[in-house]
């Protein structure tokens, strides 16, 4: 009986390690300016919206750009939304500077992408400047708080955002939603895979 | 006994699917030591197999790279540091196979933590990148090096067949020749 304790102990110890333990590939380029979250909660919200819906319009300020709006995109692209949950965190801070390369891709699925956080514009100046020019806006819906976030139910419980990405196809419809694990970062042929099927 | 009999082999099956050291590194690899067990998907095209010196098999070991020096990278797609330096990587390959002395002896690889074989594959076309790159899509061998962050790069010197670190450093280089330099020297290479 001892024998089978230790064994369920050895190999569950085992098993927690690989399957929950969070990596990191973080870049250098952040240095020492990311502040790291214990484990969250993998989801903490309701969604709010489905797959067929007419996507919630909004209009947010964006870094560079005075404001954006969803529906500016209506019958000319596809639109990602890919909403991060907070700035200068390390999942987060490895996401958006690999969309920042396939600029290519999306073009050629007639695709634009929009992230999207909470933080508010000064502090996405700062630390986006640290990912190298990105191609894509980035919005704050930092005020009123998580306003759009919250419409489309991903707004968590702490104030922050769900790590969730939204495909749109040019007629405004949700296409496609994957409400990630928090802790993890999408992989980028889900994406890809998900646009090219609106071609 | 049956249900210790089903652990053993979940636990052993496991260990071996990951190709990799059942614990993880809690530090990166230090100088002077030996490089923690690490095994490779064999390449499947002719050309890299051939660079790397591989015969036949699924897997392959570090040291199992027909050369004396191995440079190892550590990137990532996601990495703005790795995109921003991929040229100078890429003219250090240059810099090796163009010197007869050198191309034989010392060999570059990349492993990209967290990157699937898709987005190692996006990395490897838009940075036209000639050396061999492996995906490390769920960080096994990133955890056995320690969880670095990228770049990192690892020199590794061969000694009958025992891959000893003679650099391990986190960030890139200004000069792939100062950096080629570097590694000649760090490593005790002899060209002759």
């Amino acid at each position: 009986m001892k024998k089978i304790s230790y064994f369920n102990v050895l190999s569950g110890i085992i098993m927690i390690f690989f399957f929950t333990s969070i990596s990191y590939g973080l870049s250098d380029v952040f240095k020492e300016n990311i502040y790291y979250p214990k484990n969250l909660k993998p989801t903490d919200s309701v969604l709010k919206v489905k797959v067929g819906d007419r996507a919630p319009d909004f209009t947010l300020p964006a870094v560079f750009v005075e404001k954006i709006s969803l529906s500016q995109y209506r019958g000319k692209k596809n639109v990602v939304i890919s909403f991060v949950p907070a700035a200068w965190t390390p999942v987060c801070s490895d996401q958006w500077p690999g969309y920042g390369i396939v600029k290519d891709i999306f073009d050629k699925n007639d695709g634009i992408l929009l992230g999207i956080t909470v933080d508010n514009i000064p502090t996405l100046f700062a630390w986006t400047n640290q990912m190298g020019k990105l191609w894509f806006p980035i919005l704050s819906d930092f005020w009123p708080h998580g306003k759009v976030a919250d419409s489309y139910g991903i707004l968590r419980s702490d104030g922050i955002t769900e790590r969730a990405l939204f495909i749109i196809d040019k007629k405004g419809i949700i296409r496609y939603i994957d409400v990630h694990d928090i802790n993890k970062r999408p992989r980028l042929e889900s994406i890809v895979k998900e646009l090219e099927k609106l071609n | 006994m049956k249900r210790i009999l089903i652990h053993i082999t979940v636990i052993a099956v496991f260990a071996l699917t990951i190709n990799s050291p059942v614990l993880a590194a809690t530090s990166a690899p230090v100088t002077g030591s030996v490089l923690p067990d690490i095994k490779l998907t064999a390449p499947v095209k002719t050309d890299i197999r051939n660079y790397l010196g591989l015969s036949r098999g699924d897997f392959f070991k570090i040291q199992q790279i027909k050369t004396k020096v191995i440079i190892i990278e550590i990137l990532s797609m996601y990495c703005p540091h790795c995109q921003g330096s991929a040229h100078k990587v890429n003219e250090l390959y240059r810099l090796i196979e163009n010197n007869p002395a050198l191309k034989d002896k010392i060999k570059l690889i990349g492993i990209a933590a967290g990157n699937s074989s898709y987005e190692t594959e996006i990395y490897r076309k838009t940075y036209d990148v000639p050396f061999p790159l492996f995906e490390d899509g769920d960080f096994y061998i990133h955890k056995v090096l320690g969880e670095v962050r990228t770049p990192y790069y690892i020199g590794i010197r061969i000694d009958d067949g025992v891959p000893l670190v003679f650099y391990s450093k986190l960030g890139g280089f200004e000069r792939a020749d100062e950096f080629l330099e570097l590694m000649l020297q760090l490593s005790g290479l002899k060209l002759k």
